[in-house]
């Protein structure tokens, strides 16, 4: 008798259970870790996935966590269902931020009802520009987009360094944060004594755009065409650069909203470690979310609950903070593995009965 | 005295029986070829000696005891050396590396001293190389030799190439021969794999016809000829297609001046080719695979620029253009390989509005309606079994070939280019895909069939075009066309000295 690994995909019933299972199977291999911790396991996960949703305030709290995550999975997710593997989420991130910033030091006694506009759109426009190098090489030079998007990420972070001990170092402080943005252009509140923030709406804006554009527009057809089959896609006529183009500026764009919204929601200035990040976490959600709307606005969401969550059980329970990262990776190659493992199944049988049935499949 | 036996194998690839009860023996010291038309199991049988598949039934001995070969590292113990076409060398390293890579012993590892012991190795084996070059500055000849003698360097006695001579240009294939014939003489014994019967008939002591998975037959090279060969390579076998007999009086509709392209590694795959295809006629263009269909089709899809030369279309000259302005153009094709026709992870609906998506869009919006409709018209007039909403990857091959047929014929295209339609589908599929294309002949559309299968260019085409290292060698009508004839012209023979044959 031998085990043998069959492509065969899982019946339709069980892709929702998936999550679940993940969850399970992630539980089982973490809690010995709690235990070590001098915790008990069942309370650790009341705290990492219960407790932030028990009490209004840590809920809002959710979804002000999510936002930066529902933007750039979002990002990335659009990015990669045109096959392009854009790392460079962080990077465009930091790059709407800076634009945010510039626009909430200039905008002083505008009206907000140009202001917050323009934020967005420079902050688009920001996060499209620092997208556009590599893309650029890509279609001209064919350089791989995943080292030139990833590597400018760093180049960004010196950018930012230089602004905050240069030109807009903090006159008041002296520390290396800028100036607080002006009023106009700070992001009005969607609930009283909350940190929830408009960013929110436009993360879920952009989430249903993305939705509309993906599944209803030429746009979306020709991406997810030179995506799937890039070859096919050529064949049959489609511009695949051009649409490696357009895929890479809006997802460095919606990157670049990521930051606006850090900026104008919830730091109102400028700091070096306005993302601790967001734009890598994106690559998680777009990737736990199978690269769909509705998934990355799950995946994110989730993500949220449990970076809030860590934080929970850390405080609760005493055990340390990284412990909630832990959870949270595991949690990641459970569910990925479990995604790639439902195309497989796994059968038991004796090696002579090979032939007989190869001949059946026949 | 037989140095290998095989002995019935048989080897099954889902429906497909790639190998079936073949029987094969090498002679110590003799080169022997495998030779038949792609997918005929030569490769197959071959990597089944080298560990790379395990045979479903047979036995194999090696110098006349039973072995079992499940990897190359069992196959390099039995003394079995293989070179793939596609060569597993590391470009970075140099040549002594990457020979010994896999066969060094103790830690330490000087350069000078693998590379003199490589270097004595190619001197004792007569092969010239540098040992101290880096791969990646080799040419493809070289390279070759290098995979030879890191075969040699593992005590390989039995040597297996997998069509060497497709990746050279001649004056290389003159020094290989060279080095194999050396090999021979000190007690090597080859097996090479090949289409080719020139090739064969010049360096081979003896010959192996496989045909559909089976052999045909073995024979000495004094016994045979080129033309005997090409006779059990092609084989003979009739379907059910029948045509009309009418002589073709339509005008021009594709004409292909002068055409000539590089190949993705920019050696020139299309020399000049010249072609006109009228209105009402089927054009077949016959050749063994690697002599410039690929590059043919490509040119005239519009994803292939081609160096020089003209397409024209009806009136319009469309060199240069996009495979979307082709289209546009009154051009149906249907590529070579079905997965670079469809999608395989979009919807059997998209995939049918994919080609003409201009037709189902208004104002960058889908009309979901329309391409709801398209496909259900299409899939009912091309019996395709499948839904519209069916991913196209859970689609048999064959009605995976019939979206692409609806789409390509839906808009009824002045211009048909159809590149080996029939490859790999079973009976009923490959009759529907031919009756189809005579339906479009018929209609009066300008047919260019591209195919391997000799017998389909036969019984479908009303002229034939022989293509031989990317020129085109010769041009009949087909009722003067002959399996003999043909399978000459496709194995490079000049029109010329056919008579004399």
């Amino acid at each position: 008798m031998r085990f043998r690994l069959e492509r065969s995909p899982a019946p339709y019933w069980v892709r929702p259970l998936i999550p679940v299972i993940a969850l399970i199977i992630t539980f089982l291999l973490t809690a010995s870790l709690i235990v070590w911790a001098d915790a008990n396991p069942f309370e650790g996960y009341y705290y990492f996935l219960i407790a932030p949703l028990a009490n209004r305030v840590s809920a809002i709290e959710v979804l002000v966590k999510s936002t930066p995550l529902l933007l750039t999975g979002a990002s990335v997710a659009f990015a990669f269902a045109a096959g392009y593997w854009n790392i460079g989420a962080e990077g465009q991130l930091y790059a709407g931020a800076i634009a945010a910033t510039w626009l909430g030091l200039t905008l002083d006694g505008v009206s907000p009802f140009i202001a917050i506009p323009l934020m967005l759109i420079g902050g688009f426009i920001a996060g499209m520009l620092w997208a556009l190098p590599p893309v650029w090489l890509k279609i001209r030079l064919n350089v791989d987009e995943i080292v030139t998007t990833l590597l400018l990420n760093s180049v960004i972070l010196f950018l930012v360094s230089f602004l905050l001990n240069g030109p807009w170092r903090d006159p008041i402080s002296g520390w290396p944060q800028s100036p607080e943005i002006a009023a106009a252009t700070v992001f009005p509140k969607l609930l009283p004594r909350a940190r929830l923030h408009l960013g929110f709406l436009v993360a879920m804006m952009v989430i249903g755009l993305m939705w509309y554009v993906l599944s209803r527009t030429r746009l979306g057809l020709t991406m997810r065409a030179a995506g799937l089959g890039p070859e096919a896609a050529r064949y049959a006529g489609i511009n695949v650069k051009r649409t490696l183009l357009t895929a890479a500026l809006i997802s460095g764009g919606i990157a670049g909203l990521a930051g606006v919204s850090e900026v104008a929601g919830i730091h109102f200035h400028l700091i070096e470690a306005i993302s601790p990040g967001y734009g890598y976490t994106g690559i998680v959600i777009a990737t736990l979310g199978a690269l769909n709307p509705i998934g990355v606005a799950i995946a994110g969401l989730f993500i949220g609950l449990i970076e809030t969550g860590s934080q929970n059980v850390s405080r609760a329970l005493g055990v340390p903070a990284y412990l909630g990262d832990v959870v949270q990776a595991t949690l990641l190659l459970v569910t990925l593995a479990a995604l790639a493992l439902q195309n497989f199944r796994l059968r038991l049988r004796a090696p002579d009965a090979a032939a007989e049935l190869a001949a059946e499949e026949a | 005295m037989n140095i290998i036996e095989m002995r019935s194998i048989s080897k099954r690839f889902g429906p497909v029986l790639a190998n079936d009860a073949v029987d094969f023996t090498l002679a110590q010291g003799e080169i022997h070829a495998l030779l038949g038309e792609n997918g005929a199991g030569k490769t197959t049988l071959m990597r089944i000696l080298y560990g790379l598949y395990t045979a479903d039934k047979g036995e194999i001995l090696v110098g006349g005891q039973p072995v079992t070969i499940h990897s190359p590292g069992d196959a390099i113990r039995a003394g079995v050396g293989m070179v793939t076409q596609h060569f597993t060398l590391v470009a970075p390293l140099t040549v002594a590396e990457n020979v010994v890579l896999g066969q060094t012993d103790g830690f330490r590892l000087e350069p000078e001293t693998i590379e003199r012991k490589v270097g004595e190795a190619a001197e004792r084996y007569g092969i010239e190389v540098d040992p101290a070059a880096q791969i990646r500055h080799l040419s493809v000849g070289e390279r070759q030799r290098v995979e030879i003698l890191k075969a040699l360097y593992r005590n390989a006695r039995i040597l297996i190439l997998d069509e060497p001579t497709a990746v050279l240009v001649p004056q290389e294939v003159d020094v290989l021969f060279a080095t194999l014939g050396r090999l021979v003489r000190e007690g090597l014994s080859v097996v090479f794999i090949s289409h080719k019967l020139h090739e064969v008939m010049t360096v081979c002591d003896r010959i192996t016809v496989l045909r559909n998975g089976q052999v045909v037959g073995t024979v000495h090279k004094q016994d045979t000829s080129k033309l005997k060969l090409a006779r059990m390579m092609v084989g003979r076998e009739t379907f059910g297609v029948e045509r009309s007999q009418q002589p073709i009086t339509g005008e021009p509709r594709l004409r292909m001046e002068g055409l000539s392209a590089r190949n993705s590694k920019g050696l020139e795959a299309l020399k000049g080719v010249t072609l006109t295809v009228r209105s009402g006629e089927i054009l077949g263009i016959a050749g063994v695979s690697g002599n410039g269909q690929t590059e043919l089709a490509d040119v005239l899809a519009g994803v292939l620029e081609p160096s020089t030369g003209r397409i024209i279309v009806g009136e319009r000259d469309l060199t240069g253009s996009d495979a979307s302005q082709i289209t546009a153009a009154g051009v149906g094709r249907i590529p070579e390989d079905r997965h670079k026709g469809v999608v395989a992870e979009l919807t059997v609906a998209e995939n049918l509005a994919l080609e003409n998506l201009s037709d189902f869009v208004r104002q960058g919006r889908l009309d979901r309606e329309r391409i709801r409709q398209n496909a259900e018209q299409l899939i009912g007039e091309y019996t395709i079994k499948a839904s519209p909403t069916d991913r196209t990857r859970t689609l048999s091959g064959g009605n995976m070939q019939k979206v692409i047929l609806a789409r390509a014929l839906a808009r009824k295209p002045q211009v048909v280019i159809a590149s080996q339609p029939t490859r790999g589908l079973d009976v009923g599929a490959t009759e529907y895909v031919r009756q189809r294309l005579l339906e479009e002949r018929d209609r009066g559309a300008a047919v260019l069939l591209l195919s391997e299968d000799l017998d389909e260019i036969m019984s479908l085409s009303d002229r034939i075009a022989v293509i031989y290292e990317g020129r085109i060698v010769g041009v009949m009508p087909a009722e003067q066309a002959s399996a003999d004839r043909l399978g000459l012209l496709m194995s490079g023979a000049k029109e010329a000295s056919l008579d004399e044959i």
